[in-house]
């Protein structure tokens, strides 16, 4: 929809040409989420695209995804054969309740940066453990791994003007074996409960990501596959009733119930 | 300047800086880039850039400088449709067709891959007629239609007539024009939802650059009037003003600002000063009925006064204490449906204008302008004829549109202030201040013998009109019609409430309060049936009702309604038949996976009890074809279709060689209004009789003319047989027109008598228990709708309205917080059916031809979606054990009565 309050646009080749932040302006990625609700506190919109950034990055550590990345870039992206967890790329992908049209469009970092429960590249980034390189409007950059970065419903830690630069996932969380279950209260629709197991090859270092049901994405960790009943231990201890994320997407009680459930499907499908 | 590429054609112009493409391609009058969310979820405005899809609503249009965008209107190549438009063209792949362009610029885009997984690739894409399968048939390049042949128009699949305009980006919605000088008018909306209005300072929004004016309710006519459209209109309480000094529901329009640009209208509302004084608030329908409640209205029309009580209707024929005592089983349950709303994909808006000729003249989208028309005048205080109201094309209906909420206000700023004024809801506004379908509670209590014979039916309903009452008491009144009708008993007792809260007013809505009570209703009889160990279909068979029979609910006198035809019997019979015989589908593999089938029927009088009134004009044109005016509304219901083919039928031509104007107080005669299953059986009579009296005037015009004997006339396509001799009809016509003979005839028909209608829902599904997740996994549908006038297009509105149904039963879901504000007012958190959750459904014609309905037919756009709630829940107990009560059942509402395999 039209933006009626923004009265100009910035097309920076660089972040140093924004010069200081104010209240009313606003980052522009894609745009398919600022474009889709009146923005009545935005004035003026600062064109990342012109930064030119690249998409996609492979290195030996691992990949590093720049925040203007789009998603169709990452669900076309065939990384090298050890990296097994590409796969969830398209999985998570798939679980967005966006058409492809919006892949188009619509940015990693932008998913990331809006912190909604069911944000997909949340759940996917956060799974395979990654690290996001934030820009402060003043000092150096900083790291925050995902996991860390979403703080709540449509909140995470960037500070006024701050930018995400860009996500690092790491390769050898790109190397582990995984599994992903999803839930919707309609077909292909929102995420009620997005949850990503992975795992090493000799059955160490299983990872489990609750999104979606929870409001931020949550890390359960161990050191090997666990039984079903640590599983479900290791979830009450952390999760108790009332950290579910209730909204018209799935009730919170819903969201506890399956998140017990598909957590047990991904830990056999790995064991 | 930027350049831009549109469709080859380069423009110089620079985009506002806010600016999406959607509307930037629209400000250059490409018209065929449309808005049906303006947020990304509905598809409706893709466009493609550079050969890719995009939604336009979420593209800065900055983006688009130096590329190449592709709209609608460029796809086709040399005047050649493309060969997805044809084939959206042979299968006939959308009903109003709001939403083709967008679809068509999407499938064309599809790889074989994504064609093969429609499900994935479609989720961006809404339709809300078509239930998607005739989309499908599209991309499986099936074609649907038969051809226009002379003779042969009654019965035929013929395609609807505005089809290439369509599918072109030509056709014009209501918003698809370029005003010169147009102001465009906002309103601020309330925030609470029960308030009085103590003070509104408009200083700061009137210096707002480009804002023209502010109106308040200090400023407007104080006529109290109701939204809502009927023939009669005391049947709705005169509750409304253009604007109050009372808000009642979050959502209500408080004040007016017209400006140069939305953007200026929107920011002077946002600058409007208003001072609540905060009233306590009720929202439920039964806590309003409780003594000490909030009063909403403290008017005269409300029943007693001191009440929010706005309808109670209630009656009983026999006994039913002694029907009760006489009942082997009785089951009694309380079932509750919900509020959904149409989600038409053209929202609601109008412009207005003052002509050339001095009158004020309303574009709109309506189901009914000729009302509208009226209640203008009667809110204005001017004379009927001086007001001028028309839709061109309808971009969906369902209910939503038997309402004037956009025309009022337009048509009072461009009487201030002398220009044209437009004024285009958002698909928020649509949630939050349209209206919904009514949430009813309905109690029904049911008795039946061993063998199954039913002895008694009471049934209290207490219906939520929300904040003001249109169709209150004419949806209460069809909750408490044919679904208890629908069954003989000689017992039979109803207590029905429409009660006002502070909630968005509810409205009419495609089966139109009968859905609520043939839900209870429905799965009561499928519980009785239980208890008894009888067959739900045995069960129905043995109860429903046949000639012969009192088609009557709770009151003893006699209806109009009777039997022209019947076909209840045979649904029953295909439906049991179908599901018996299954389709191959597997219920999915896992333990926790439960399966189970449910059926459920609905009846339908055919139009309402109260007046509805149409007229048809028809006259011979000197070529030899004809001209057919009827005021009829095409929103996608295929009326223009089916008018076409009535008379074409009596005339014997092609549908094509009648040309058609409808929905316009000035060039077509007056009709009540599309809505209330009226299209076939109301405004197609007025056209049956019309064609009829053409053919008479022609016939005995060539007798005269000929001097052969009367008999010896008749009608061969585009000439007279006389006699020997064959007269072509344009020299007849010249013929005429040397006496001032006129070849133009009018008629007008009436509703009564009304004829009966069926419709059986079968489902087979599987429901997951600890997920909740359901897979319909079988759907047939039966329809007793007499002789089809068009095939094609009865199927399509059966395919989408069963669609409709699924969508309340499974998914759509308004949700309000405790202070009345809705949560969800989107459509990506307020979901309606995609093609993912939409089965494919079997449709099957009872073969009934109609005594009463023109030419055999009977309605067939309103009642299919009744029995398919019920149906599901049916199926859903079948499956579980577990009696499901309480719309929509979503897997978080489900999974906790579940029993999984440990």
């Amino acid at each position: 929809m039209n933006l009626n309050t923004v009265g100009e646009i910035k097309r920076p080749a660089s972040v140093e040409e924004v010069g200081p932040w104010r209240d009313g302006y606003s980052w522009l990625a894609g745009g398919t989420w600022l474009f889709s609700e009146p923005q009545i506190a935005v004035d003026t919109l600062i064109d990342l695209p012109s930064l030119g950034w690249t998409p996609l990055t492979v290195g030996e550590s691992g990949l590093e995804i720049a925040a203007t990345c789009r998603i169709v870039n990452l669900h076309d992206f065939k990384g090298p054969a050890g990296w097994r967890a590409v796969p969830l790329f398209r999985q998570c992908i798939d679980a967005f309740l966006m058409s492809f049209k919006i892949w188009n469009a619509a940015t990693v970092g932008g998913n990331i940066v809006m912190s909604l429960p069911a944000g997909a590249m949340i759940s996917l980034t956060a799974a395979l453990e990654g690290v996001c390189t934030l820009w402060p409007r003043d000092g150096k950059p900083r790291q925050v791994p995902v996991v860390d970065f979403v703080t709540g419903n449509h909140q995470n830690v960037l500070q006024k003007g701050e930018l995400l630069r860009s996500i690092h996932l790491p390769a050898s969380a790109l190397s582990k074996r995984h599994a992903m279950r999803q839930v919707s209260l309609t077909h292909l629709g929102r995420s009620a409960a997005l949850i990503v197991g992975t795992v090493g090859d000799r059955g160490e270092d299983f990872l489990l990501t609750v999104s979606a049901a929870t409001p931020k994405p949550v890390h359960l960790r161990f050191s090997k596959l666990p039984s079903a009943a640590e599983l479900r231990k290791a979830i009450d201890d952390k999760l108790s009733p009332d950290a579910y994320f209730q909204d018209v997407h799935g009730s919170a009680p819903y969201k506890r119930h399956v998140t017990y459930y598909l957590a047990e499907q991904i830990r056999t499908e790995l064991a | 300047m930027s350049k831009y590429d549109v469709n080859g054609r380069v423009y110089t112009i620079e985009p506002r800086p806010g600016q999406c493409l959607r509307t930037f391609l629209r400000d250059l009058e490409v018209f065929g880039v449309k808005k049906g969310c303006d947020a990304g979820d509905c598809g409706a405005c893709t466009v493609h850039i550079d050969g890719k899809p995009f939604h336009s609503c979420l593209v800065p249009a900055f983006r688009g400088e130096g590329r190449k965008i592709t709209t609608i209107e460029g796809l086709a190549r040399d005047g050649v449709m493309h060969p997805m438009q044809k084939a959206f063209h042979d299968a006939q792949a959308f009903q109003c067709g709001y939403c083709a362009a967008g679809m068509i610029m999407t499938t064309v885009t599809l790889t074989e891959a994504q064609k093969a997984d429609l499900p994935h690739t479609l989720k961006g894409n809404l339709c809300r007629c078509t239930g998607y399968r005739s989309i499908v048939d599209a991309l499986n390049g099936k074609c649907n239609i038969e051809p226009d042949v002379a003779g042969n128009a009654l019965g035929a699949s013929l395609p609807n007539p505005f089809t290439d305009a369509i599918l072109t980006g030509k056709a014009h919605y209501t918003m698809d024009v370029a005003v010169e000088g147009l102001l465009h008018l906002k309103v601020l909306r309330s925030p609470h939802a029960h308030a009085r209005i103590r003070k509104i300072d408009k200083t700061k929004a009137l210096a707002v650059p480009g804002v023209a004016a502010v109106y308040t309710w200090e400023d407007v006519p104080g006529r109290k009037f109701s939204s809502a459209l009927h023939e009669d209109h005391l049947v709705d309480p005169d509750d409304i003003t253009l604007l109050d000094r009372v808000a009642r529901f979050v959502g209500q329009r408080i004040a007016a600002v017209v400006a140069e640009s939305e953007g200026a209208a929107e920011a002077g509302c946002r600058a409007l000063d208003v001072e609540y004084e905060i009233l306590p608030a009720v929202f439920d329908p039964v806590a309003a009925m409780a003594p000490g409640a909030p009063i909403l209205h403290d008017k005269d029309e409300v029943v007693g006064g001191g009440t929010n009580i706005f309808c109670n209707l209630q009656g009983e024929i026999g006994n039913v204490a002694k029907g009760f005592a006489e009942a082997d089983a009785v089951h009694e349950q309380t079932y509750s449906t919900t509020r959904v709303q149409h989600v038409h994909l053209e929202t609601h808006g109008s412009i207005a204008w003052k002509g050339d000729d001095d009158r004020w003249h309303v574009r709109t989208s309506s189901q009914g302008p000729f009302v509208v028309q009226k209640k203008l005048a009667h809110i204005m205080g001017i004379p009927i004829r001086d007001i001028h109201v028309f839709t061109e094309r309808v971009g969906g209906g369902f209910g939503g549109k038997q309402e004037m909420v956009s025309e009022d206000l337009v048509l009072f700023a461009t009487m201030k202030l002398g220009r044209p004024v437009k004024w285009e809801w958002t698909r928020e506004e649509e949630f939050i201040a349209a209206t919904t379908r009514h949430q009813m509670t309905t109690t029904v209590k049911i008795g039946a013998k061993k063998d199954g014979t039913l002895t008694a039916l009471d049934v209290r309903v207490v219906s939520n009109t929300g904040a003001y009452g249109g169709h209150g008491s004419e949806t209460l009144a069809a909750a408490m019609s044919a679904p208890l009708a629908a069954y003989r008993c000689l017992n039979k007792k109803g207590d029905g409430y429409a009660n006002y809260t502070n909630m968005t007013p509810a409205g009419g809505f495609r089966g139109y309060g009968a859905s609520q009570t043939t839900f209870a209703i429905e799965s009561a009889i499928d519980e009785l049936a239980r208890k008894l160990g009888i067959d739900p279909f045995v069960m129905r068979r043995k109860n429903v009702v046949k000639p012969g029979d009192n088609v009557e609910s709770i009151w003893k006198e006699a209806s109009d309604a009777s039997f022209g035809s019947y076909g209840i019997a045979q649904c029953l019979d295909i439906v049991e038949r179908e599901l018996a015989r299954g389709n191959g589908v597997e219920k999915p593999a896992g333990d926790n996976w439960r399966e189970g089938t449910g059926a459920a029927l609905a009846m339908l009088e055919c139009g309402p009890p109260t007046e509805h009134r149409s007229g048809a004009a028809m006259e011979l044109l000197p070529d030899g074809t004809y001209h057919l005016a009827c005021g009829s509304s095409e929103m996608g219901n295929g009326i223009s279709t089916a008018h076409k083919q009535i008379a074409a039928s009596i005339l014997g031509v092609r549908a094509s060689d009648i040309a058609l104007s409808n929905a316009d107080t000035d060039k077509t005669p007056y009709d009540t209004g599309t809505y209330a299953s009226t299209g076939t059986v109301v405004a197609g009579k007025a056209v049956h009789l019309t064609a009829q009296a053409m053919r008479d005037d022609i016939l005995d015009f060539a007798s005269r003319h000929t001097g052969a004997a009367r008999d010896q006339c008749r009608l061969d396509n585009d000439a007279v047989i006389c006699g020997n001799k064959r007269v072509m009809l344009s020299e007849l016509h010249a013929a005429g027109t040397r006496i001032d003979h006129r070849f133009e005839v009018r008629q007008k028909s009436y509703l009564s008598p009304r004829t009966i209608a069926f419709n059986v829902h079968g489902v087979r599904l599987a429901v997951h228990a600890i997920t909740g997740e359901i897979r319909v996994l079988h759907s047939v549908h039966a329809a007793d709708i007499g002789k089809p006038i068009n095939p094609m297009q009865c199927r399509g509105q059966l395919d989408g309205a069963v669609a409709m149904g699924y969508g309340w039963a499974l998914i759509e879901n308004m949700v309000h917080d405790d202070q009345g504000h809705m949560v969800n007012p989107q459509l990506r958190n307020c979901r309606i059916p995609t093609f993912a959750d939409t089965p494919h459904t079997d449709i099957f014609f009872a073969d009934t031809t109609d005594s009463i309905g023109p030419l055999g037919a009977k309605s067939q756009g309103e009642c299919a979606i009744n029995p398919v709630a019920p149906a599901v829940a049916n199926a859903l107990a079948n499956a579980t054990g577990v009696r499901f009560t309480d719309l929509p059942f979503t897997p978080d509402r489900l999974y906790a009565r579940l029993t999984p395999r440990s």
